[in-house]
């Protein structure tokens, strides 16, 4: 029989191991997608020349100039050097959520991927703030505006990461999910009526595909890139001449 | 017996914690329903209250993701299982 009778939603598998490490299908993935990105890469800015620009090249300076553009926007001029690593998380994030759309598991629907993300933004906004306001003022920066609410600026701190590798991660796994929960059901609805091959199961779900993959999958990539931006140029005073 | 009822109870948790979905509904479409408002009244500005449209109901939607993260525990990583 074709399809599966049973609602089987796992976790990533585990790959293969080395030395007792337990390397699982996220990681070798990711390294799927990191060879995709860099291939792209290679590819687009292959025998560029400032005389005659072609057509990859023109395509990546496009690349290049809209992320520039958007840090400069959000962040303001001076921060635009945060340009690579806001196009990196882009990259690898879009990537990483497309690329089930040839039939693997998402790199994001890993909790441990976007935790990780989140993570080094959070590592920098915290040494953005020291920077800027020495490590004295950042202390003191815990205690604005009264004392008594030191706590709840902890926490705050803390649920910034939080929020924003549960966010992605929710969003990503609650379409494999459903996707999940809808072939099942279609299957199920198939078998009910005497087909022996799933007629739903075939057509239906790439509906729901073109949301969850594409539109999601975006939509998460351009939202952790621009809560990035946000929290990290809150921690820069304001502009005089933006 | 008791793997029952501890399995029944972590359903009836996961599908009650899928109700924290409501807030962030509500939310959002508020925030959708003055951006389109912002939007009528000045047409040129569409791609900034877009784009800060976006990452607010974002913002907005966390509260749900976090009842989300919660059925999920709840059905294929349940911590209460273990204990039994």
């Amino acid at each position: 029989m074709h399809g599966s009778t049973e609602v089987n939603v796992t976790g990533p598998k585990i790959s293969f191991e080395v030395f007792g490490i337990k390397v699982t299908e996220t990681v070798v993935i990711s390294w799927i997608v990191m060879a995709i990105i860099i291939g792209l890469i290679l590819f687009l800015t292959h025998n560029m020349s400032l005389k005659k620009p072609g057509k990859r090249q023109i395509i990546a300076e496009w690349i290049v100039t809209t992320f520039n553009n958007l840090v400069k926007d959000s962040m303001g001029k001076r921060n635009v050097h945060y340009a690579p690593y806001m196009t990196t998380i882009f990259m690898f994030s879009i990537f990483g959520s497309l690329i089930s759309l040839i039939g693997l598991r998402p790199v994001t629907g890993d909790y441990n991927t976007t935790l990780a993300w989140a993570l080094i933004t959070f590592i920098m906004i915290q040494v953005c703030k020291i920077k800027n306001d020495g490590f004295i003022g950042y202390l003191k920066g815990f205690t604005q505006p009264i004392k008594l609410l030191t706590p709840l600026n902890i926490i705050s701190e803390i649920a910034t990461p939080v929020s924003m590798s549960f966010r992605h991660f929710g969003n990503i796994a609650s379409g494999i999910v459903i996707t999940q929960l809808l072939y099942y059901a279609l299957t199920a609805a198939s078998n009910a009526i005497g087909l022996s091959f799933p007629v739903f199961a075939v057509a239906v779900p790439s509906v729901l595909s073109v949301y969850f993959d594409l539109f999601t999958g975006f939509m998460q990539a351009f939202i952790f890139t621009m809560l990035s931006m946000a929290y990290i140029g809150a921690t820069y005073p304001e502009e005089e001449n933006s | 017996m008791e793997r029952a009822i501890v399995l029944a109870a972590s359903a009836i948790g996961a599908g009650l914690a899928a109700i924290a979905g409501i807030g962030p509904g509500i939310g959002e479409g508020f925030a959708v329903g003055k951006a389109c408002e912002a939007i009528g009244r000045q047409p040129e500005s569409s791609g900034a209250v877009t784009r800060t449209m976006f990452v607010g109901c974002a913002v907005a939607e966390s509260t749900g993701i976090y009842g989300l993260v919660i059925a999920l525990l709840l059905m294929f990583a349940n911590p209460f299982i273990g204990k039994l």
